[in-house]
């Protein structure tokens, strides 16, 4: 037994070593962000100048709000279009379920780059052209297939049996789903709400086919900051943009458990 | 589901006014989109630009007599599975540690950690490495300063920076995919096998690995489609080696504005991704 215990601290130390990849070269960038140099020289000397000077910069505050606006309307849109696509798949039975079903992979599976490529080409020929709109156009479609498998995952832990004795006991089909059914799928809504919010806010590359130089969002504007040359202000809001998608992939993970049943 | 055990049996008529508007937004932004592409793929030049147009097999026929984008397709394919392997030998110990060797508490936060980068923004991930790459960077300065000896780290603009990146961003995936499937398995089927005198090398092998094969097929098809069309990972990460399929598809669209030939490029690697996905679906379906 001396060999399994020694093979299962050896495990460990792998799977530490793994997570020190995933994060080392995000601490180093996030710790970048706060050293005075401008080309990344050692020693390292405190600094948040970056992190002021990010206020100045009108093209990122600009490209954020963009960002964040069509994160926050593609979230509400997803959040309603996706729950009452999910509870019609839940409740009726009909020819076609199936091909309804399997269509929702094509947008999640194919590379953006065609998807993206697809949607510049069609929003331009048929008159909607670049920009916010379309990327909003762009983010919902994106965002709305995981919306409604996370939210048709929670369904298949219901009990159709319950709307049924509310029905029978006289409620209407909006009360049944408005106080039997919502509540108990709460979780799974909020959770896609979050996913719908994490897939729109850090979606590049759509949004980078469907922008125009004043329309464009955050990670768009990273993109042609890095290929012009590094600056620590691009570290400085890109930190900013990783804290603030962690933390909310933390809060969903609240919602949504992602390993199955323990 | 248990088919309609319970649910009721409206049929379409009902379903349909819930179902319609987000159907109707997938096919203007995603379905209509796709064809458009394939329509588009056979013209001369675009309609819109009030230049004539006419329909053509030119776009494909470039595609099949240059070599050079055959040359990258083929570069692209090859960096998709480099980066799978890579998944794989990375991913999967970790996962069976996490699935059979960790448990309670520590298991569901280490799991947490390995897959909440995957949900952080790629671009600003790919431009951490960046940071770490370059010379006189982090990876160089920590070396030299370990080593005896000076040595010049230099990996950024070169096809393993690539690699490096691409292996970051897609790592997790291999791991959720293999641990669910990894954690369904019965531990006394692996203590069966031990006690009846099979090594630990033979479990692995007759035991573990066959039963979550559909979790290594599952991390494989989703690592290996979205690597062949990247384009912001060579791009920043390999400079002028970073020419890829991808890449060029991006140049038709943003550089060159020869859509046609764009979109029939996008068009043949949608079908090549097609193909490898309709390959890999009997397992997916299995996994599911």
């Amino acid at each position: 037994m001396m060999t399994t215990r020694i093979l299962e601290w050896l495990g460990r130390i792998y799977v530490w070593l793994l997570l020190a990849f995933l994060y080392l070269p995000i601490i180093i960038m996030a710790l970048m962000s706060f050293n005075a140099s401008p080309f990344y020289q050692l020693p390292f000397e405190w600094t948040t100048d970056w992190y002021a000077s990010l206020w100045q910069n009108d093209q990122l505050i600009s490209a954020t709000w963009n960002s964040l606006k069509i994160a926050v309307i593609t979230t509400i849109i997803c959040v309603v279009l996706g729950t009452t696509a999910s509870l019609a798949l839940f409740r009726y039975e009909f020819r076609g379920k199936k091909l309804l079903q399997a269509l929702l992979f094509p947008p999640i599976a194919i590379p953006w780059l065609i998807t993206g490529t697809a949607m510049l080409i069609f929003f331009f020929g048929v008159g909607i052209g670049r920009g916010l709109f379309a990327i909003l156009l762009g983010h919902v479609a994106l965002a709305l297939p995981y919306v409604i498998v996370v939210v048709s995952a929670r369904l298949q832990t219901f009990a159709p049996e319950l709307e049924e004795a509310a029905r029978s006991l006289g409620a209407n089909q909006w009360q049944v789903t408005n106080r039997v059914t919502l509540p108990w799928i709460m979780p799974g809504v909020i959770a896609g709400g979050l996913f719908a919010f994490a897939v729109s806010f850090d979606q590049f590359v759509v949004s980078y086919f469907l922008s125009t130089p004043g329309q464009t969002t955050l990670p768009v504007e990273i993109y042609a900051a890095i290929r012009k040359g590094f600056t620590p202000e691009i570290n400085a809001v890109s930190t900013i943009i990783i804290v603030v998608s962690m933390a909310l992939m933390l809060l969903t993970a609240r919602f949504f458990k992602f390993g199955g049943e323990k | 589901m248990a088919e309609g055990a319970a649910a009721s049996r409206g049929g379409l008529g009902k379903a349909l006014p819930l179902l319609a508007p987000a159907y109707l937004w997938l096919t203007v932004a995603i379905f209509l989109p796709l064809s458009a592409m394939v329509f588009f793929s056979f013209m001369t030049d675009l309609p819109l630009t009030g230049k004539p147009w006419a329909f053509t097999l030119g776009n494909y026929a470039a595609f099949f007599s240059q070599s050079l984008y055959l040359t990258l397709l083929l570069a692209s394919l090859r960096l998709g599975l480099e980066v799978t392997l890579w998944c794989v030998v990375i991913g999967y110990p970790a996962a069976y540690v996490l699935a059979k060797v960790l448990k309670g508490r520590s298991r569901e936060a280490i799991f947490l950690l390995v897959i909440l980068p995957f949900w952080s923004n790629g671009l600003v991930r790919i431009f951490s490495w960046a940071m770490v790459l370059r010379e006189g960077g982090i990876l160089d300065a920590a070396l030299n300063a370990v080593l005896p000896f000076k040595i010049n780290i230099d990996l950024m603009y070169s096809y393993p920076a690539v690699i490096i990146g691409l292996v970051h961003s897609y790592v997790p995936y291999m791991v959720l995919t293999c641990y669910l499937t990894l954690q369904a398995i019965d531990d006394s089927l692996i203590e069966a096998g031990r006690s009846l005198g099979a090594s630990r090398l033979q479990v692995l092998k007759r035991v573990i690995i066959p039963l979550s094969m559909p979790g290594l097929v599952a991390g494989a098809a989703l690592i290996f489609v979205p690597v062949v069309g990247s384009f912001m990972e060579p791009r920043i990460l390999g400079g002028r080696t970073g020419t890829f399929y991808g890449t060029v598809i991006e140049d038709q669209f943003v550089a060159v504005f020869n859509w046609p030939l764009g979109a029939a490029l996008s068009f043949i690697l949608l079908a090549v991704v097609l193909v490898i996905l309709a390959v890999a679906s009997p397992v997916l379906r299995r996994a599911a």
